[in-house]
């Protein structure tokens, strides 16, 4: 088995402020997981905002530097400190799609001159035809056609559109791994699963190995694989996500699951979280505990008694 | 008892642009007519650009051109005598505001001045329309945040120094301290975890059920409104295509965009393939004739595509627009997947 990318022992910690009042923020703590490349998946970092699973994403994606441990791509440290040649290569193989499509393209620009720019860097491709031939595939995997996006502003197109043509942009120099951050949070309801689908075909038709960023169970539950969960940048639950979302043993990933908003009792205007789940999740984030294994495969963070 | 609070008939409301002698009119909202009630909360669906916000910003008496009504009405029975807002002068306007009609807001970081301390955006918002002084302001103040279980001292904190639910419940307390009759929720969780989010909408709940007052809440996700309205009412391309009792709409929806809208929630428990829906929004300066989701709709005959389906009554408070409704199966079970969508 053959490892795509390894994340092993990875912390990264902010400071803030200067010599006065300067405080730390461990954004992410002791974190790991490896990917394969022989077996694509959906792979699922679930959080709340501050839980560290965007910066998680952003090292992946070699924009920060882990501030102890090591992140690696198919044998190779991710870093941004590297020559331009090789970081280029990086980039090729790791493609991120961005939250709000809206704000990923600038409004000025045309956004096949984006899918442009992205077969000229990475593919090198000179020739009108070759170009085209190299967005028009990207697009067509994600349903859309250049025809279709030639020509056209981001506020000319829906943010559904918008988004799979993100995601075709990513798709050009046929990375293994693309790495998506809350892709479906800004898409209108009727538009969210078509992107969410997508995902999941990408994953079956064309092996894309899919780093999904959420902090919706639902869509996770639909399309993951595996799944990690995170609270205040440690991972506190990990394993395959039917195995997790069915039954959760954390008290935090149990305090999610209930968070969410059933449609089965629609009218009946229930409402009410448990206090005592609630304490006992915050209770746990100043603890740090150990990740153990379980028999089903999965690891759950314990604590010691007190 | 119930009475209703709030009556639209025959709503327009367009944007009309006029740029170097050319005229644009872009039709938000096209003849809605529907009514609220006392103490309910009517929940809003629509996705962007189908003209809600412009419909809640009529509501609000917030219209600012090239916003203009351009037929209908927007009654209130408030307390203190009605007001259509259509009609009602600026003074008539300023004089329910905030004490009848309010507004929670989406983004709490934007609405918030970052520069003033919680407390003078309290006095800011509330002095005025309370009309109280002292002592008996702040009691009353305190008195507020103590139900939304917000500490005392947030009145000394500047936004920052607050989470994104305080800062939520603090914009929630604003819309709130005067007791209105009357409040607007414009997408208040959208910004908001899951695990706070919960708690945000039991808190409006609670405070709607304290106060008897009607709260309309808009949002896109029908989670929410599985959770929170008594009833839902779905806009597409700025017309109301259907309302009805949230069970109902759930259960038994009547309309071709609410069936999928609610199939394609995907669920704990369930991993079936959820259907999209292809296509896009329509575009509101030129919308398609005929039933305005006609391109997108699997049921489309053609009649749909020359003849404009009107409201018509289902079922108890239970009005849809569409001309196939009796063909509609609700896509909620994993095995009638294949009825509408097919």
């Amino acid at each position: 088995m053959s490892t795509l990318l390894d994340v092993r022992n990875v912390n990264k910690r902010f400071a803030t402020g200067g010599l006065m009042g300067r405080r730390v923020v461990d954004a992410v703590q002791d974190a790991n997981l490896t990917l394969s490349s022989d077996k694509p998946e959906i792979f699922t970092i679930i959080g709340e905002s501050g839980s560290g699973k965007t910066t998680l994403a952003r090292m992946i994606l070699g924009l920060e530097l882990p501030t102890s441990g090591e992140i690696s791509f198919a044998g190779k440290t991710v870093s941004h400190r590297v020559g331009r040649q090789e970081r280029l290569e990086f980039m090729a193989k790791v493609q991120p799609v961005f939250q709000n499509p809206f704000e990923a393209f600038n409004p000025l620009k045309r956004v096949d001159r984006y899918l442009e720019s992205t077969a000229k860097r990475f593919l090198k491709l000179k020739s009108r035809d070759d170009l085209d031939g190299a967005m028009d595939g990207a697009l067509q995997k994600v349903g859309l056609s250049l025809a279709e996006v030639r020509g056209r502003y981001p506020h000319e197109m829906s943010g559904g559109q918008l988004q799979r043509a993100a995601i075709a942009r990513a798709l050009i120099p046929n990375p293994p791994l693309l790495v998506a951050d809350e892709p479906v949070s800004m898409v209108d309801a009727s538009l969210r699963m078509s992107i969410v689908n997508l995902l999941k075909s990408l994953r079956d038709d064309l092996g894309v190995s899919v780093i999904y960023i959420t902090h919706d169970l639902a869509t996770a539950y639909y399309i993951s694989n595996r799944l990690i969960i995170m609270q205040r940048g440690r991972i506190v639950e990990m394993g395959d996500a039917r195995t997790v979302l069915d039954n959760p043993e954390h008290p935090y990933s149990r305090l999610l699951k209930a968070s969410v908003l059933s449609t089965e009792d629609a009218g009946d205007g229930k409402l009410a979280t448990d206090p005592a789940m609630v304490e006992l999740a915050n209770e746990l984030v100043r603890r740090p505990g150990r990740l153990v294994d379980r028999p089903d495969g999965r690891m759950v963070r314990t604590y010691d008694r007190v | 008892m119930t009475q209703d609070l709030l009556k639209v008939d025959g709503l327009k409301a367009y944007y009309q642009m006029n740029y170097f002698g050319v005229t644009r009119e872009v039709r938000a909202v096209d003849d809605i007519t529907m009514t609220i009630r006392k103490n309910e909360v009517y929940g809003i669906a629509g996705e962007s650009s189908s003209g809600k916000t412009s419909f809640i910003k009529v509501l609000a008496a917030a219209i600012r051109p090239p916003l203009r009504i351009v037929a209908g009405s927007v009654k209130y029975d408030f307390k203190s005598g009605p007001i259509d807002v259509a009609t009602a002068s600026p003074a008539e306007i300023e004089a329910v505001r905030w004490r009848r009609l309010s507004y929670i807001m989406q983004g709490s970081m934007s609405v918030l001045n970052p520069l003033r301390r919680i407390g003078k955006t309290f006095e800011d918002f509330a002095m005025r329309p309370l009309g109280l002084t002292g002592e008996a302001y702040r009691a009353r103040i305190l008195n507020h945040l103590e139900r939304l279980k917000l500490p005392a001292d947030v009145l000394r904190a500047y936004p920052h120094e607050l989470s994104g639910g305080m800062r939520q419940r603090v914009t929630i307390g604003l819309a709130t301290v005067c007791h209105p009759e009357f409040v607007i929720a414009d997408e208040p969780t959208t910004a908001l975890d899951v695990v706070v989010q919960k708690e945000v909408l039991g808190l409006i709940r609670e405070i709607q059920q304290d106060m008897g007052s009607s709260v309309i809440f808009v949002t896109h996700d029908m989670s929410v409104h599985a959770n929170m309205a008594d009833r839902v009412g779905i806009i597409y391309a700025g017309r109301l295509v259907e309302e009805g009792p949230t069970r109902e709409m759930f259960f038994a929806p009547k309309h071709p965009y609410t069936a999928h809208l609610v199939a394609s929630l995907p669920r704990i428990g369930d991993t079936t393939q959820r259907p999209a829906l292809e296509g896009r929004p329509p575009n509101l300066a030129d919308p398609p004739k005929g039933c305005r989701f006609h391109p997108r709709c699997p049921l489309a005959v053609d009649k749909c595509r020359t003849e404009v389906p009107p409201l018509e009554t289902v079922g108890k408070d239970h009005r849809t627009a569409c001309w196939r409704w009796q063909d509609v199966q609700p896509l909620v079970s994993p095995h009638a997947a294949h009825g509408v969508m097919a």
